[in-house]
């Protein structure tokens, strides 16, 4: 079984509707003795870091995150996978969940347009991650105005370019996150949870098992 | 690199599609959801419902709707239609949808964005603008209920300050080119496209391959809105985005 913290933010509807559809059993909750039951857990997120870091904390949530990721595996999904870093720069310095090195910073001005929305290509770095193996990654979701800095390059699973190196998939251990919507990501998002919830529950990655068929 | 995207409109009434859509292989064509899916095999980007029922009930129905759509899709979804307050958008929103589309509400009482962007974040709030060209002043108008009312508003400057009150996004409708299939309005969505920093998504006017082509590069469109050329099998998602790919545009 995979929970999906509810928090108060994110659309915990489509991430559920995700799981559904690939025949996984998802929790949506906000209760840790229930959370505690599951095999993995998302973090899911729509909005301002800020709130949601007071939020977590609210509810006491934030060292049941990182106690769980110690022990099963995590998947931060946007807001969510910026949540997992150290801190963040959106309405004054916020510090995060610390799991991961790096800071979230808002996108250049001048550059590319604000919010980075649409379809964009994946360059993938570790293609034996097991959260794409036998995955072909090509286009995902985006839909965010902060971005993930990180130092540490062995984080990177892949990246998108949006005018700088944006980090779409990290990983480090237990600890996963995307940048993107794998819920709204097509073929390839579903699989990419599909794999989460795979090595969750089972702890390998047997196959892709969702497919759109095509007409 | 961000690719451009393709976005089938549904129009919707009372829980049903409405103007005749062929698709040989559904049972139902009438079915949003079944239609929905259908748009996502073919390689939609995106999809926006219109909801255009007239009464109450029709609002309801369309509700659940969005709820049975959320469930079985799995690209974004936009619904636009008769949205008058933030208890309309989190309806929804909380149904499932990741977007609304704002108009005559929009520009009757701008604070409705502002509210929507601040409860939601801007990327879920799109702004429709419905422009028409207006040969005395030389300049787009912005007209609202359906394109039957014009306004004094300037639909640059209208989409200028629509991005100040918070929109995620502009879907700019040329009332001129609409139904016309012989392309979008390229002068007005390269006005719009360079006033404001928010993506821009055209619509009115696709009649082939080409026209889509021509929006990306001489409009500067971010994205693309079509409903009968894709409807009535014109052509198809995939035919327009082999088309732009052979172009070198980036598509999905």
């Amino acid at each position: 079984m995979i929970g999906i913290l509810d928090y108060g933010m994110g659309n915990l509807h489509s991430v559920a509707s995700a799981l559904k559809r690939l025949g996984v059993d998802g929790l949506v909750s906000s209760k840790q003795s229930h959370l505690e039951e599951t095999d993995g857990l998302i973090l899911p997120g729509v909005g301002a870091f800020k709130d949601a870091m007071n939020l977590l904390h609210a509810d006491g949530h934030v060292e049941f995150i990182k106690d769980y990721a110690k022990r099963k595996p995590l998947l931060g999904i946007c807001l969510g996978m910026q949540l997992l870093f150290n801190e963040s720069e959106e309405h004054g310095l916020t510090e995060g969940l610390e799991l991961l090195p790096g800071r979230v910073r808002r996108f250049p001005a001048g550059g590319y347009k604000v919010p980075h929305m649409g379809w964009n290509e994946l360059i993938v770095y570790q293609p034996q991650a097991p959260l794409i193996k036998h995955l072909k990654a090509d286009y995902a979701y985006f839909v965010h105005s902060y971005y993930v800095e990180t130092e540490d390059k062995s984080l990177l699973i892949a990246t998108a370019d949006y005018g700088i190196e944006v980090p779409a998939i990290v990983g480090r251990g237990k600890v996963f996150g995307t940048q993107f919507h794998p819920e709204k990501s097509g073929e390839f998002g579903l699989n990419l949870l599909s794999h989460f919830c795979q090595l969750s529950e089972r702890g390998v990655i047997y196959d892709a098992i969702y497919h759109l068929s095509r007409h | 690199m961000l690719t451009k995207r393709l976005i089938p409109c549904l129009d919707v009434k009372n829980g049903r599609v409405v103007k005749g859509i062929q698709f040989h292989n559904l049972r139902d064509s009438g079915d949003p959801v079944e239609l929905a899916k259908q748009y996502d095999r073919e390689g939609a980007d995106e999809l926006v419902f219109l909801d255009i029922s007239a009464a109450h009930e029709g609002r309801t129905t369309m509700i659940e709707v969005v709820r049975s759509v959320a469930e079985q899709l799995s690209i974004p979804f936009t619904v636009g239609g008769g949205i008058q307050s933030l208890e309309d958008m989190k309806q929804i929103l909380r149904a499932g949808a990741d977007k609304v589309s704002l108009n005559s509400s929009a520009v009757s009482n701008p604070e409705i964005i502002e509210a929507g962007a601040r409860y939601f974040g801007s990327q879920c709030i799109v702004v429709a603008i419905d422009a028409k060209y207006d040969p005395s002043a030389n300049s787009f108008k912005v007209y609202t209920h359906g394109g039957s009312r014009k306004t004094n508003l300037d639909a640059v400057e209208w989409a200028k300050q629509a991005e100040a009150y918070g929109a995620g996004e502009i879907l700019l409708t040329s009332m001129d080119c609409d139904g016309e299939k012989s392309g979008f309005n390229l002068t007005i969505t390269k006005q719009i496209s360079q006033a404001v920093s928010i993506p821009v998504i055209a619509s009115g006017g696709a009649g082939c391959a080409e026209d889509f082509y021509r929006v990306f590069e001489e409009g500067q469109a971010d994205a693309a809105l079509a409903a009968s050329i894709f409807h009535y099998k014109d052509t198809s998602i995939e035919q327009v985005k082999s088309f732009l790919k052979d172009k070198g545009v980036a598509v999905r």
